[in-house]
């Protein structure tokens, strides 16, 4: 006599959940030459930094043809720069430049959704910062419900960070100032990323994802000048003694 | 060239209304045109601290959507003949206050008067960002509180973003005015003293108000503090807080009761 239990379960197969996400895909449509439209974009990637890093592209063939020097190697060029191509469309795979490739399975369902505007300097707010390659220096006090958000480098503030400001950056961040608000720095994951203050009164200390409150800091050490460091997954903060 | 001066905090309760009638009147009096503006649509006030709330024919509202002349809504002062106020209303929100409109008798006040000091109301919403928008100057009212510290702080950053200067890239002039303070309470460590506050929000000091029963009297008999105990504590900083405004050089000192030692004897005794 089967065993009532496993005879439902096999008759009925469990229930999958699924929810729906919509994620939006960039297209990139190469123009020829080539070499120089890939220059294009390096120049791009330089300026604006996170714009490709895990969003999903569709590489659209549609501008070039058949016969475009350097086609053969575009889609290992494109990926080379840490671009993710999950479509290809606008050409096609029996042109002989292009049989090699390793297309990716095609999607169904897109919808165009019109031009994306590629930021120029996603970081530079409204303050009037001074960007210099990587680095964003801010010259005045952010003050609270101010937010600077810096995904390329370091920051750098003159001022002070009130409570209730929080500062955002893949690398370290440096205020010269009285550090009261928030510090998220690391955020691309940069686990050797720190903060300096020079009066350390954070809010909130983050480094690569980890954190740590004002009630964790050694109270000896607020209101001095101080560093945050990532401790395998602790986050410490030290005095700062040259 | 007339000079528009805003009176803001984020915070509510802090003497918004207040400082502005007692500025306002402190100027006024050294014979300048002043006309204190409510932006408090709403939930005005500045009527009743100015004495003026049985005179009040039309507002500000009525003169932005173009229903009544400005010369129509002005009450001048009965006290202070170079002191007028322009009312806000109570039965509308602010949504009834566009910024053209703000702007067209924000222009027209420039022409009449030597100083036009906007009145803000609490809050960081479209009200205090219209209050705020045309100021040349800003003055933030703060209470020694952690909590009205930081509101100040955020009203800062909107008045070096969210203002004409701003846009244009200049800077509004910003001054902080410390009110409700008691000299005795700030020695007990029970309220942040003038150095933590100067610290944490890094701009000028225009006057250390201390707490005073003055200020009340003043404002439940519908006069500025400056107009009504023009002698007293609060009145005597307000005052010199209007020549720092005008241009004037003083050093700022934290206000406290010089006694006699006959005025000393008898306090201890009674």
């Amino acid at each position: 006599m089967p065993d009532p239990v496993s005879a439902t379960s096999s008759n009925t197969p469990m229930r999958i959940r699924a929810r729906g996400r919509s994620f939006l895909a960039l297209v990139l449509s190469p123009e020829a030459p080539l070499p120089l439209w890939l220059e294009g974009l390096d120049y791009q990637i330089a300026r604006s930094g996170g714009l490709f890093t895990g969003k999903p592209v569709i590489l659209d063939l549609g501008l070039l043809s058949e016969t475009t020097p350097g086609l053969a190697t575009l889609l290992d060029d494109i990926r080379r720069r840490g671009v993710r191509i999950i479509g290809i469309e606008g050409g096609s795979r029996h042109w002989p430049a292009v049989a090699h490739w390793d297309w990716p399975e095609t999607l169904d369902g897109g919808r165009p959704a019109g031009e994306v505007e590629i930021p120029e300097d996603p970081a530079a707010s409204a303050a009037g910062p001074v960007s210099g390659g990587g680095t964003l220096i801010i010259e005045q006090t952010v003050r609270s419900g101010q937010s600077i958000q810096h995904m390329q480098g370091d920051v750098i503030i003159l001022g002070s960070v009130s409570s209730g400001a929080e500062i955002v950056a893949a690398g370290s961040i440096h205020v010269y100032g009285t550090l009261r608000g928030r510090a998220i720095a690391g955020v691309g994951g940069q686990s050797q990323s720190r903060i300096f203050a020079s009066r350390m009164l954070a809010e909130l200390l983050a480094l690569d994802g980890y954190y740590a409150v004002t009630e964790d800091i050694d109270p000896t050490i607020l209101g001095q000048a101080a560093q945050a460091t990532l401790d395998e997954d602790r986050v410490r903060v030290l005095p700062l003694t040259p | 060239m007339a000079k528009v001066l805003v009176v803001t905090s984020g915070k509510g309760g802090v003497g918004k209304t207040t400082s502005t009638a007692a500025l306002g009147a402190a100027l006024a009096q050294s014979g300048q045109n002043v006309v204190v503006v409510d932006f408090d649509v709403g939930l005005r006030n500045l009527d009743l601290v100015m004495g003026a709330e049985r005179r009040v024919v039309f507002d500000l509202i009525n003169v932005v959507q173009g229903d009544a002349r400005l010369s129509q809504a002005l009450i001048r002062d009965k006290r202070c003949e170079t002191l007028s106020i322009l009312p806000a209303s109570q039965t509308r929100d602010k949504d009834a206050l566009t910024s053209e409109g703000v702007a067209r008798v924000m222009d027209e006040l420039r022409e009449k008067f030597d100083w036009v000091i906007c009145d803000s109301p609490a809050g960081i919403e479209r009200g205090a960002q219209l209050a705020m928008y045309h100021a040349d100057m800003a003055v933030i009212v703060t209470n020694p509180e952690v909590s009205s510290v930081r509101d100040s702080d955020r009203i800062i950053g909107l008045l070096d973003s969210k203002t004409q200067k701003a846009e244009q890239g200049e800077k509004v002039e910003k001054h902080l005015l410390l009110t409700r303070y008691d000299p005795a309470r700030a020695a007990r460590k029970e309220m942040l003293s003038v150095e933590d506050v100067l610290e944490i929000l890094s701009i000028p000091l225009l006057g250390i108000v201390p707490e005073s029963e003055d200020v009340l009297k003043s404002s439940n008999v519908g006069a500025p503090v400056t107009l009504a105990a023009p002698t007293s504590l609060p009145a005597r900083a307000y005052f010199e807080a209007a020549r720092r405004l005008s241009g004037e050089k003083l050093e700022v000192s934290v206000p406290v009761e010089k006694r006699g030692f006959f005025d000393w004897l008898f306090k201890r005794d009674a």
